[in-house]
């Protein structure tokens, strides 16, 4: 997190839980349905008589829906504060803002913590196997309830892109602009990698209980932090690793034994013991599958081009940063290729930065002035004022 | 108030209104806002600085950060009216695969080239045996970023090569207007600093 941001200010923000019927059901690539969803959303802004306005903003794999208002579990302001407010590239005075914890997470989506109202249990393991596909779909459940039909843009980065492109597939007439930030159009072998150590370190936690943690009354934090260490580092660059903490110690010398001597250590153990408080287990499990799962190019006969052969009216940003190794430039390439190769209209800059994965989330003022441009010119095409 | 380059100026003037423009190395998109402006073209840049993106994006221009000689074959045939490839060709490497990648994805072609067939050039060399140095090249040898130098008669034959038609010809000096000429003409091979051409599929 970035030491000392100025202090915005709170932005007014609606949100709840949209539940769906049981005769409203989400249809599964894994091919069951599932019912009842229930979807939990803020909103920021005002939706414009003409309904026009409305903006989806996707977020990554341990984000949530609180994207510029205070998070109710650890009280820290919006994951993207830095790009949603009055006279950010994101300004709910102008656009409706909406922002969903996706299907399968922890903040009140359905996922593996809800109860299964047929059993009055917690679903655990019992929960569905979903992909980028499913959450997608039940986003689109979800503004069609808001009585939203097209939506001005959807915006989102890192996970958050993937939906992106997926929204660009599956419904290319309901949406006016696209922009995908840090992500990629498949999860590569080294992705589903780092996810498998994660899931391991999970599983591997005797608290994990077979995914049965919740009726036994506990739950598998050193698992849990385990994995979010392991993540930590790919959201890193080498670059920003090394400035940070260098070989710096917490202390005067070493311990000689297996405390946390160095910073690095110190801030990943952090890093993980914080996350458990407001992350659930199984959670991670189904959102790392999801993305390893991930390849969109795969559901159009493996041509990445023809997923977007229905977008040509979709106007496209795809941002990268130059030392994102975890999803890195080349990926941002081959997706602006494939929407070039589908005579789509696309925009595309690599973002020099050496702060990794997570220049998402930090100040860099490269990707403001090009998300605004992209987003400004696009509202002046669709008529918002 | 900033002048508006000459070649600019004359790229406007044969763009077609409310066409498809693509701009290969379109820089901080200057061009593509005037063609915006004046032509209400479909404009879309491809540039290969970051500096240069980045000004695009705040333009609100539709721009791709990619190279000239590596990312043209990415587009489908025909996603274009024009081309643009201004004062480029030059430092292209493959300037010949170039070209014809560029009627491929457009129906015409602008192009611009310094013409090494200037008296300037000729004298440079002629009389002071030293690599020219003139306001259409002005950086010295070891500096340069021009690694395929041609005169307008190369140009042509190479275009006569692709079967390529040169459908307009204007000559381009610096600070003057910009001066319609036939290529063919030998003297406009001593004449022309810059020439400016709108090709088409032969």
């Amino acid at each position: 997190m970035p030491k000392s941001l100025p202090a915005l200010p709170e932005i007014e923000t609606r949100g709840g839980i949209w539940r769906f019927p049981a005769d409203k059901p989400l249809r599964l690539d894994a091919g069951a349905e599932f019912a009842p969803l229930e979807m939990a959303y803020q909103t920021y802004g005002v939706l414009n008589d003409a309904r026009s306005n409305a903006v989806l903003v996707c977020h990554a794999l341990t984000g949530d829906q609180h994207l510029a208002s205070t998070h109710p579990v650890t009280g820290k302001p919006g994951w993207w504060n830095r790009v949603v407010g009055p006279g950010l590239p994101l300004d709910p005075d102008r656009y409706f803002i909406i922002c969903a914890n996706v299907m399968g997470g922890c903040m009140g989506s359905s996922g593996p913590a809800s109860i299964n109202p047929d059993t009055g249990e917690v679903y655990g393991l019992s929960f569905p196997m979903i992909t980028i596909g499913d959450m997608v779909r039940a986003q689109a459940m979800l503004i069609e309830a808001l009585g939203i039909e097209t939506l001005f843009a959807v915006v989102g980065a890192s996970m958050g892109g993937m939906q992106v492109l997926q929204w660009a597939a599956d419904f290319p007439e309901r949406i006016f602009s696209a922009v995908c930030i840090g992500a990629a159009p498949r999860h590569s072998a080294q992705n589903i990698a780092f996810h498998e150590v994660g899931r391991q370190a999970i599983m591997a936690d005797p608290d994990w209980r077979g995914g049965a943690y919740v009726k036994a009354g506990v739950r598998p934090e050193k698992g849990l932090a385990v994995a979010r260490m392991a993540a930590h580092i790919t959201y890193l660059s080498e670059t920003a690793l090394q400035r940070k903490f260098g070989r710096e110690l917490q202390s005067d010398g070493l311990s000689w034994g297996f405390n946390a001597d160095f910073q690095v250590e110190s801030y990943l153990r952090h890093q993980g013991a914080s996350f458990v408080d407001r992350f659930d287990a199984n959670s991670y499990l189904y959102i790392t599958r999801a993305l390893d799962y991930f390849d969109l190019a795969s559901e159009h006969e493996g041509i990445l081009a023809k997923a977007f052969q229905r977008a040509r009216d979709v106007r496209f940003c795809v941002l990268s940063f130059s030392s994102d190794w975890l999803y890195a430039t080349s990926e941002s390439r081959d997706i602006v290729r494939a929407l070039n190769a589908a005579g789509c209209r696309a925009s595309f800059a690599e973002i020099q930065t050496d702060k990794g994965h997570d220049a998402i989330f930090l100040d860099e003022p490269a990707l403001d002035s090009a998300l605004r441009g992209f987003l400004a010119s696009a509202a002046e095409k669709r008529g918002l004022k | 108030m900033t002048r508006v380059r000459e070649d600019f100026r004359e790229i406007i003037r044969l763009v077609a209104p409310g066409s498809r423009v693509l701009d290969v190395g379109c820089g901080e998109g200057e061009l593509l806002e005037m063609l915006t402006r004046e032509k209400h073209i479909d404009g879309q840049g491809l540039e290969i600085s970051s500096q240069g993106v980045s000004a695009c994006l705040a333009r609100g221009l539709a721009v791709v950060q990619g190279d000239g000689d590596r990312d043209l074959d990415h587009f489908p045939s025909g996603a274009f009216d024009y081309a643009i490839l201004s004062r480029t060709l030059q430092q292209m490497r493959d300037p010949r695969r170039v070209l014809s990648e560029l009627l491929r994805i457009a129906d015409k072609a602008v192009v611009s080239v310094p013409n090494f067939g200037h008296w300037r050039v000729r004298w440079a060399l002629l009389a002071r045996g030293r690599m020219p140095e003139t306001a259409a090249l002005p950086d010295p040898w070891w500096a340069t970023a021009n690694i395929h130098l041609c005169t307008l008669h190369d140009f042509m034959a190479l275009c006569d090569d692709l079967d390529i038609r040169i459908e307009a010809c204007a000559a381009l000096s610096e600070g003057q207007a910009a001066r319609h000429i036939n290529p063919k003409h030998a003297l406009e091979n001593w004449r022309a600093e810059t020439a400016l051409f709108l090709l088409s599929r032969g």
